[in-house]
């Protein structure tokens, strides 16, 4: 039992980056707009919220630089993508691309630098319930955000006028343009939400998960979380636990090596990545039903004719 | 007011004006950089563009780090304009260089003109493999490439890193991750002797060629630019889809494939960790960069092998981090696309439209 509970703990740990950046993308993704520069965003607020957590000496203070990193290259992309209508997958890999040069490039003087990250806090009561409080309710504050913006996307979808012109715009750009809806700025919002939520994501890597700064330390979760968000079928609930499954997936070679397997940690390691192939197989045995929940303009930039 | 218009025609002045002023724009971002970072920008550039060409040793290491370019590129401008979003080179580099590696330890003491030739074989293959998986997940699960390939990448590297650190480990490499050195007849011969240039480069310009009869000469080539251009089209004209996808992933991976087995066969002589500094991801910019052309790319990669360099020189030189190439590659890339745009698009000039007045139908303000 204690392992068990040391176990899920550990998964939504493991999740929460993912989690993070699963549910930024989700909202992006329903404006129409595929960003494949999540890795890139994500390391942009891994470096920000590191550098500024080591100059600072404050948290807060680190996780607000990376917010706004990672909008920063949103807004980049969104410049590219939204308003000057480019292809959105060549504009999201030059956004990685950019992201990994540029993060490299910021980080390089503070490669082997280590700071106090995220301490967990027991939130009283809640984490006393057995299994539950020590999985969900002993955490850190970056664990407990992620909850709380789940929850707040979960309604903002499904039970909010803003959520309703979302999709609209997200399924059909040209008559919620009709309607009067000013298609560009909602896209623009969603974008740098996303961008906003890969940042914190990358802060949680380097300020709680692994508090230092290492380069590419994201290791194509920016790419996972690209893949869970059309496994999840564009529902929040579906990205949530997605998103811990995955944690699972990524811990499983610390779980196997604590029980005493032999195998190789680099044959252990390629497991997120094999799951990853493995789910979007999955998705094609449902052809249609992926299909049926696919914002219906996602990936089309879209220009309103006046 | 400053407007967007769509031209009545492509530009094709723009579309190969676009990298050139892609290539100013970094050049005076790089400038400005240069003077945030309290260094003398004429020096940095220098450094960075010239210093490293400046000699035959440079421009023979210039061709070293071409060569994978190159190689990598051709196979990737064979899927992408097929529209295939072949992210994967990297990976089917990665696989090259392993495949390649495990037939060369098994020949160390082998002699003769057969093994090096097998040695390249065995790379061309696990490339080739590494990109069938991606085209059969593709064309028979309908999953996407963009994904598979990103992941068939990671899992690559870690292959990569098992090998090295196990099967393939030289056991007396003192505890290194790397395999032996190869014998003298697995690897590549030089192409100027006295520098590390060798006969990579000469696969990397074959490959531009191929790629250029590929387009310009052949049925199959005319394929994939319809396919690429309107995938409706092509179906009507009764164009396998899968058989292209499938051609086309394995001429990429083949390439890439090929380009990891120079790599171990050529500079570097056995297999060891960092075999790519990036040449996979790179060479995607390399084929946007050259227009998906063989001159082109031809071009591009002589450019992008030269940001390798210069980054080392500045490190050198200036103290500078080495990241200094992967941010020139990023921003190249970046002002790119912004440059493409004017391709289809061209700013006009337009005195702000007057707002309805109140007497006006609600209608007319929805129309603005």
């Amino acid at each position: 039992m204690e392992l068990l509970t040391n176990i899920l703990a550990a998964m939504v740990v493991a999740g929460t980056p993912l989690l993070l950046v699963a549910l930024g993308e989700l909202i992006c993704e329903r404006s129409g707009v595929l960003n494949l520069g999540q890795e890139g965003m994500m390391l942009m607020g891994a470096v920000a919220g590191f550098v500024v957590a080591l100059t600072t000496g404050s948290l807060a203070v680190a996780v607000f630089a990376a917010v706004f990193a990672g909008i920063g290259m949103a807004l980049l992309f969104a410049f590219m993508a939204v308003t000057l209508a480019a292809n959105q997958y060549a504009a999201g890999l030059a956004l990685t691309i950019f992201g990994t040069g540029l993060s490299a490039f910021v980080g390089a003087g503070f490669v082997g630098e280590s700071i106090n990250g995220f301490e967990r806090v027991a939130i009283p009561l809640l984490s006393d319930i057995p299994v539950i409080g020590r999985v969900l309710f002993h955490q850190d504050l970056l664990v407990y955000f992620s909850l709380v913006a789940f929850a707040g996307i979960w309604l903002f979808l499904h039970h909010s006028r803003g959520g309703l012109l979302l999709r609209a715009v997200g399924e059909d750009p040209e008559a919620a343009n009709a309607n009067g809806l000013k298609v560009l700025v909602v896209r623009y919002l969603a974008v740098a939400f996303g961008g906003g939520m890969a940042g914190l994501a990358g802060a949680y890597l380097s300020l709680a998960y692994t508090p230092m700064w290492t380069e590419n330390m994201t290791a194509g979760r920016g790419w996972i979380a690209l893949a869970l968000v059309v496994f999840a079928t564009w529902r929040p609930e579906r990205v949530l636990i997605g998103a811990w499954l995955f944690g699972a997936a990524s811990i499983l070679h610390l779980v196997l090596q604590g029980l005493g397997w032999r195998a190789s940690t680099e044959l252990l390691a390629m497991l997120p990545y094999v799951v990853t192939i493995l789910m979007l197989i999955l998705l094609s045995f449902d052809p249609v039903r992926t299909r049926l929940n696919t914002p219906l303009s996602l990936g089309q930039p879209y220009r309103p004719s006046h | 007011m400053l407007l967007l218009e769509r031209r009545p025609v492509d530009s094709s002045l723009m579309r190969w004006a676009s990298p050139v002023l892609a290539l100013v724009l970094t050049v005076i971002t790089g400038f400005v950089l240069f003077l945030a970072m309290g260094k003398d920008p004429v020096e940095g550039l220098t450094f960075f563009f010239i210093t490293p060409i400046s000699d035959l040793i440079g421009l023979a290491e210039l061709g070293l780090k071409m060569a994978p370019l190159l190689l990598c590129a051709a196979g990737l401008t064979v899927c992408y304009r097929a529209k295939l979003w072949n992210i994967g080179a990297e990976g089917h580099f990665l696989m090259g260089a392993l495949g390649a590696s495990a037939v060369a330890v098994q020949l160390v003491d082998a002699s003769g003109v057969w093994v090096l030739p097998v040695v390249l074989v065995a790379g061309v293959l696990a490339g080739m493999l590494w990109a069938a998986i991606a085209a059969g997940l593709k064309t028979h699960l309908h999953c996407n490439e963009i994904l598979t390939t990103i992941m068939l990448n990671y899992i690559a590297l870690n292959l990569l890193l098992y090998a090295v650190h196990g099967p393939l480990k030289d056991p007396y490499g003192f505890g290194f991750p790397q395999s032996v050195m190869f014998g003298e007849s697995a690897l590549l011969p030089d192409l100027i002797p006295g520098t590390r240039l060798h006969l990579g480069l000469a696969f990397g310009l074959l490959a531009a060629v191929s790629v250029w009869v590929l387009f310009a000469r052949s049925f199959i080539g005319f394929q994939l630019n319809v396919i690429g251009q309107d995938h409706r089209a092509a179906a009507f004209a009764g164009f396998g889809a899968r058989r292209l996808t499938w051609f086309a992933f394995l001429v990429g991976g083949a390439t890439a494939g090929l380009a990891g087995a120079s790599e171990v066969t050529g500079p570097i002589g056995q297999l060891v960790p960092q075999v790519s500094p990036g040449y996979g991801y790179t060479a995607i910019i390399v084929v946007f960069l050259g227009r998906m052309h063989a001159l082109g790319i031809i071009a591009a990669s002589a450019l992008l092998a030269l940001t390798f360099i210069g980054g080392e020189m500045l490190q050198i030189a200036m103290n500078m981090p080495k990241a200094v190439t992967g941010l020139f590659q990023g921003l190249l890339l970046f002002y790119l696309l912004t440059c493409d745009a004017f391709i289809h698009y061209r700013i006009r000039l337009r005195a702000p439209v007057r707002k309805p007045t109140r007497v006006a139908a609600p209608a007319a303000t929805q129309e603005a």
